[in-house]
């Protein structure tokens, strides 16, 4: 490739390539044009589909186009993007719309069996009655075996280790109902319970179909967030040409370029450059650390001030970033060994309703009834206790309560982490980007007046420096109206300067005073200087969230890797001990100590440093300003610059898991009242169909009642 | 009688097409972007 012409010869069209941008602003018709009309535009692109969904756009392209070109070409039109990884096969996707295909099946066939046997109930007779059986056997049995096979699949996989779930009773009591029926139907018998079974299955399946969609809402709303960390990096190779060269084709000795705003592809050593990096993720510091030549950098770094060139020393699984990511999946393995409500339920649930479907059998017998109507009556005793309403009673309340939390800007991304959540004991708090903002916020904005004021918003909107942006935003709150400005101009690594009615203004660098621990700029009208420091502003209702996780019974604990000092001010404004100069192994090791002493942890934490106790901790929250890897591991992300998400969720959490063991029950007071009439041998299917109905109803009205629980 | 004959596999006919179609619409990726498919309507396709 060294050998390239530097103009490319025009390439035909079938050789193109697709790739996958996150794109977050989307949310009109209007951006929507905008990007698929405005992109094909752009040389090199033949098309663009945008998914509203995802806030993704898929761009077809020539190959010779790089991601960085593709994202300036969205730069162009007014969009912030990010280029993403190959998304791969998205499993969970796959495994919801094959749920979703079950369930259409099994409600075509419980709409169209339920019709046959409403005119079997209402007495039809003989030769239409068999008709009518040996129909609905023609349509149940292919629906058993294929909507039921999620149940079947799970539950020999829970028998094979010898434990049994939820699944196991719902998969007997299914195939025993079915081969019943099926039996009843060939010797000519007066009921057949296929009506029962389907029905059981659709009602199931609805359950674990609203559980799936959940999840896969929370999680689209994750990844539309989640920026991707420079995928690739422009490498110089021996003649002074640049490549584009994806991450994992870097190689220690290549030299990258890396310009102001990207992030470094791969760990390395600065050759050329004086520059700042941003490694909060890392640190949890807010402050750029100035790096010269010589210095030793990591992958992940932002680059916020110049362009640096970097010699590659460890790339791909070396990185310090690929350690951190090996020590999550370490402490996130004793999460998955957490058992959930309704399989801890179905653990003394299933045996029992075995044992009584096997004791009236019995009984039955012993009573001289015969096997056929011994077997009868114990498979009407298995149907009515499948946990028809049981199946229903957890994933409809994680559901709703779910949706309301979302509403609120709460993202769950399983039903089980509402339960974990619940279950917590102490809270670990991170510092920088989760107690506070993590971003600077300019203070002594006051001391300006308002001609001033304008005139540095002007200044600000000129620049997207990140001190800038923070400036702007925090004008633009106290509608503050830009002043008009001759000749702006931005000098790099020096700030921007213009006239103002004909007085030459400026914002920039502090000159005097050297900053050690804070960010500062400096504004001059004229020869007025003022020097505007900036700090990472506390999250507006920090202390008020923490005094309410108090008073909900749980310890707090901050756990940071900033300096001692910078927590005294936090740790006074929260009233809570504040733990410092803690490396991401020691945060782990935290988690691990408080655990050994019988706490449940909730970590809530926003730094790849926190990535490994978010793993560990029993239940765990991230911002959405959070490393992607954070976001990934953490059980719940929250949007926006409150705090109170936190403790709105425990609270909904703790709501949900009352109303789900009411549920429970709901489902067993029902079933003390249905099973006496089914060993008694007086429950036909008609009283099936209603009894089942009926209570799944009454578990749905329960659950929706936690529709306002995110208050 | 002879009317159930008739009716029962229409009726059973109407409810598999409406199964099928269902099928056909999920394999065609129609619930794939439920958001921008009822934003595409507004767009006016000044260049198709």
């Amino acid at each position: 490739m060294a050998t390239r012409a530097l103009l490319p010869e025009p390439e035909p069209r079938v050789d193109t390539r697709e790739s996958l941008l996150a794109v977050p602003g989307i949310h009109c018709a209007g951006c929507m044009a905008k990007i698929e009309n405005g992109l094909p535009r752009v040389t090199g692109i033949e098309s663009a589909r945008v998914n509203m969904d995802a806030k993704r756009v898929a761009i077809r392209h020539d190959p010779a186009l790089s991601p960085p070109e593709l994202k300036a070409a969205l730069a162009r039109l007014g969009f912030e993007a990010e280029p993403l990884a190959d998304p791969g096969v998205d499993v969970a996707a796959a495994e919801n719309r094959s749920l979703l295909r079950a369930l259409a099946v099994a409600g075509f066939a419980a709409m169209n069996i339920m019709l046959l046997s409403v005119s079997v109930w209402s007495g039809a007779e003989g030769a239409t009655r068999q008709m009518f059986h040996w129909l609905s056997a023609l349509i149940a049995l292919p629906t058993v075996a294929y909507a039921g096979l999620p149940f079947f699949r799970s539950a020999w996989a829970a028998l094979r280790q010898r434990r049994t779930n939820m699944d196991v009773p719902i998969s007997i009591g299914v195939l025993l109902t079915t081969g019943m029926s099926l039996y009843e139907t060939a010797t000519g018998g007066a009921h057949a319970w296929f009506d029962g079974a389907v029905m059981l299955l659709f009602f199931l399946l609805a359950g674990r179909c609203l559980d799936g969609l959940m999840r896969s809402r929370a999680r689209a709303g994750v990844a539309a967030l989640l920026k991707q960390t420079a995928p690739g990096a422009l490498v110089l190779d021996g003649t002074g040409q640049s490549r584009w060269t994806k991450a994992d084709a870097l190689r220690p000795g290549m030299r990258m370029l890396v310009a102001a705003g990207e992030r470094l592809a791969a760990d390395g050593r600065v050759l050329s450059g004086d520059s700042g990096l941003d490694i909060s993720f890392l640190t949890g510091e807010s402050a750029p650390v100035r790096v010269r030549t010589g210095d030793a950098v990591q992958a992940g770094a932002l680059n916020v001030a110049a362009p640096l060139t970097v010699e590659v020393t460890a790339a791909g699984a070396d990185t310090v970033i690929a350690d951190i990511a090996r020590l999550m999946e370490e402490a996130g393995q004793g999460k998955s060994r957490y058992v959930r409500l309704a399989d801890r339920a179905a653990r003394w649930y299933a045996p029992c309703v075995h044992l009584l479907a096997a004791l009236s059998f019995a009984g039955w017998m012993i009573a001289g009834a015969g096997l056929h109507q011994s077997l009868l009556i114990a498979v009407a005793v298995l149907l009515i206790t499948c946990p028809c309403a049981l199946g229903l009673a957890v994933p409809a309340a994680q559901v709703v309560a779910c949706g309301a939390l979302m509403r609120q800007g709460v993202l769950v991304k399983d039903g089980s982490a509402l339960e974990r959540l619940a279950e917590t004991t102490e809270a670990v708090f991170d510092k920088t980007g989760t107690l506070t903002l993590g971003r600077p916020v300019p203070r002594h904005l006051d001391r300006l007046d308002a001609e001033d004021r304008s005139i540095l918003l002007a200044l600000a909107q000129a620049s997207r420096h990140p001190l800038s942006t923070a400036l702007r935003q925090a004008l633009e709150a106290q509608g503050v109206r830009p002043a008009a400005l001759g000749a702006i101009r931005e000098v790099p690594g020096e700030g921007l300067f213009a006239e103002h009615s004909g007085v030459p203004v400026s914002l920039a660098r502090p000159r005097s005073l050297i900053t050690l621990f804070e960010l500062a700029s400096e504004y001059r009208h004229g020869a007025d200087v003022h020097l505007l420091p900036f700090t990472d502003a506390i999250r507006p209702d920090a202390a008020e969230t923490l005094a309410a996780l108090r008073s909900a019974g749980l310890k707090t604990l901050i756990a940071s890797g900033d300096r001692p000092e910078a927590l005294e001010e936090i740790a006074r404004a929260t009233g809570t001990t504040a733990i410092g100069r803690l490396r991401p192994a020691d945060k782990l090791a935290l988690i691990d100590r408080l655990k050994a002493q019988g706490q449940k942890v909730l970590m809530v934490g926003d730094g790849l440093n926190d990535g490994p106790a978010l793993a560990a901790g029993h239940a765990s929250m991230a911002p959405a300003s959070a490393s992607d890897a954070s976001q990934l591991t953490a059980d719940i992300v929250f949007l926006g610059d409150r705090l109170a998400p936190v403790a709105i969720a425990l609270r909904a959490a703790r709501r949900t898991v009352r109303v789900v063991k009411q549920n429970f029950a709901l489902a067993i007071g029902y079933n003390a009242l249905a099973v006496p009439l089914a060993i008694a041998g007086k429950v036909t299917p008609l009283v099936a169909a209603v009894a089942m109905s009926l209570s799944s109803l009454v578990v749905i009205a329960n659950a929706l009642r936690l529709k306002g629980a995110a208050k | 009688m002879t009317g159930l004959t008739l009716l029962i596999p229409l009726a059973l006919g109407c409810g598999l097409m409406g199964l099928a179609a269902f099928f056909w619409a999920m394999r065609s990726g129609q619930f794939d972007d439920m958001q921008g498919a009822a934003m595409r309507m507004l767009d006016d396709g000044e260049e198709g």
